[in-house]
């Protein structure tokens, strides 16, 4: 097997500035009232994906899911340890990177494809499945300035879904668009899967996880919690629906996953 | 089934990297193709909705030059003593524009594109450098207008003046870039950067001759010492604007050889090509500091 993600004892901090400007700052110190102070989002943590892999990245909010995607898409740099990935990545994380409201869907199809890395020969080959999936029709060539936020999602999203990549990251999927498109996703997530490219989903619906992933990383306050099975992972996290009522996405999300 | 992915990227003899590495401004060439559509992007987006389109970038200029012929030409013409002074301020103009343009939205670059700095491990050089491939783009039109009131007001151009001319372009264009790359990763960290830089842009007009002539720089030395005449040459975009005027004002005017001896420092070329290494000098520095400061670029935009 090849390894695709390496991520070694990685920490990323951030700083918190509580003023904005000289005299907030002046008035700050006087009272000597702290001005900005440091956290870590991510401390320490470690592990390896081989090629393939499926992972599902859960936690709470600001448990540091999002830190890490942008460690490991290469957006971010750590402050301490390394990271390091093998071939091109892509996904769901700039999904209408780069889109000019003035210019047309066809436009910032070519743009948003070069910034996740096509070259225009792919562009040009892939084009008529992007439009296809993306299915906007006849306002293939209006600004996207016109389009509704649901089209304007399903572009930037088709892009994403086509590039030829061998990591692909997800981490918006199910936020926007109706629902034949968020199962026409779910699909091609799961072909995406299928074809052995390791993926990295971020979600925090049980069901597309369970779905979706062979492993499961379970972050809590910017460390590892858990690392391992599915079925456990979800249990560590109490997403099982043991100690509360499952809520109505929740089961909407089993739906749509059962759909697939 | 398809043919697995990690088989058909031959992804085991691809090695593991660095998500985040990349090369700086060789990168940008590498990736020349992006580089392209943003610049195109850029220069779509600025007329897109407007009728005439294009036609402004010939409209705008065309106008202040009218205006500049009718103030300085007809209404000041003899105070100034000095023949086609609104060409004389006219090229002037299109490099000190050319400069401004560059360094202001280079200073902004990572700002206005903070969406795809945000998301995607793009290499960051590219939006200054895009932001002066624009700015260069609208010189065109400024050059055209250029061109056609030196043809009318009758004009024997000469190859050492299109030598000059564009030389002084290349030290613009290697100064603006390496202005743009440096601002543009302070302005990200320190916000107020961008008014600062916008404050001295609005004097660099002022700081180069052509809204008067070169001799009123030498004057400065008998009024109020050697040394100023020295420090205002020190300018590299004063010595742009001599360049450029050496290649087309002093083409037009009648008594030709006496300007080239007035209008001009002796050592023109020599200080072109020193002002040309040390801008150069400047980008590996204004590389060397954008590539420490990205760093920290995407948390704190």
């Amino acid at each position: 097997m090849v390894t695709s993600i390496v991520v070694d004892n990685v920490s990323k901090q951030f700083r918190l500035q509580y003023h904005r400007t000289i005299k907030q700052m002046a008035m700050a110190k006087v009272r000597s009232q702290q001005i900005s102070d440091k956290f870590w989002a991510l401390d320490g943590v470690s592990f390896e994906v081989e090629q393939g892999e499926s992972i599902g990245l859960m936690g709470l909010n600001g448990s540091g899911k999002s830190t890490l995607l942008k460690l490991v898409s290469g957006v971010m740099q750590p402050d301490q340890g390394t990271v390091l990935t093998r071939g091109r990545i892509s996904g769901l994380i700039a999904t209408g990177a780069g889109f000019h409201q003035q210019l047309t869907g066809r436009e910032n199809i070519y743009m948003n494809a070069a910034i996740l890395g096509m070259t225009e020969d792919e562009t040009n080959e892939k084009f008529d499945d992007i439009a296809a999936f993306a299915d906007v029709g006849r306002f293939m060539d209006t600004p996207v300035g016109n389009y509704s936020s649901g089209m304007f999602a399903r572009l930037g999203f088709s892009v994403a879904v086509h590039v030829d990549c061998d990591i692909f990251i997800a981490d918006e999927v199910l936020a926007v668009g109706d629902r034949p498109f968020k199962k026409k996703c779910l699909a091609r997530m799961q072909e995406i899967r299928e074809s052995g490219i390791t993926l990295f989903y971020v979600s925090h619906a049980a069901g597309s996880v369970k779905k979706m992933c062979d492993r499961v990383i379970v972050l809590e306050q910017g460390r590892v919690g858990y690392d391992g099975d599915v079925e456990e992972g979800i249990k560590y996290l109490h997403y099982d629906g043991s100690d509360d009522e499952p809520d109505a996405e929740e089961d909407l999300d089993e739906e749509l996953a059962s759909d697939i | 089934m398809a043919e697995r992915v990690s088989v058909r990227h031959d992804l085991e003899r691809i090695p593991l990297t660095s998500p985040s590495s990349t090369s700086g401004l060789l990168e940008v060439f590498r990736r020349r193709y992006l580089l392209r559509l943003l610049v195109r992007r850029e220069i779509q987006a600025r007329y897109a909705g407007s009728t005439f389109g294009l036609a402004w970038s010939y409209i705008n200029p065309a106008i202040r030059f009218a205006t500049f012929y009718v103030v300085f030409g007809l209404i000041l013409g003899r105070g100034l003593n000095q023949e086609n002074f609104a060409i004389h301020l006219f090229a002037g103009m299109v490099i000190v524009h050319f400069f401004t343009e560059t360094v202001t939205s280079g200073t902004r670059s990572l700002i206005s594109n903070r969406a795809v700095v945000q998301k995607m491990a793009v290499p960051r050089e590219m939006f200054p450098v895009a932001s002066m491939l624009v700015s260069l783009y609208h010189t065109i039109p400024q050059l055209v207008i250029l061109t056609i009131v030196c043809l009318a007001t009758g004009w024997s151009p000469d190859a050492e003046g299109f030598a000059a001319a564009f030389l002084g372009f290349l030290i613009i264009l290697v100064l603006g870039t390496a202005l743009g790359l440096l601002f543009a990763a302070a302005n990200v960290l320190f916000r107020d950067f961008g008014r600062i830089v916008q404050t001295f842009m609005n004097m660099v007009p002022f700081t180069t001759p052509m809204m008067y002539p070169f001799v009123l720089v030498a004057d400065l030395g008998v009024q109020f010492g050697e040394i100023w005449p020295r420090l205002y040459m020190l300018n590299p975009v004063a010595e742009a604007v001599l360049l450029i005027q050496r290649g087309f004002w002093v083409t037009t005017v009648s008594n030709k050889e006496e300007e080239l001896g007035q209008a001009f420092p002796d050592d023109l070329w020599s200080r072109g090509f020193i002002m040309f290494g040390a801008c150069l000098v400047l980008l590996v520095v204004g590389q060397l500091v954008f590539s420490r400061l990205e760093k920290t670029v995407p948390e704190r935009l």
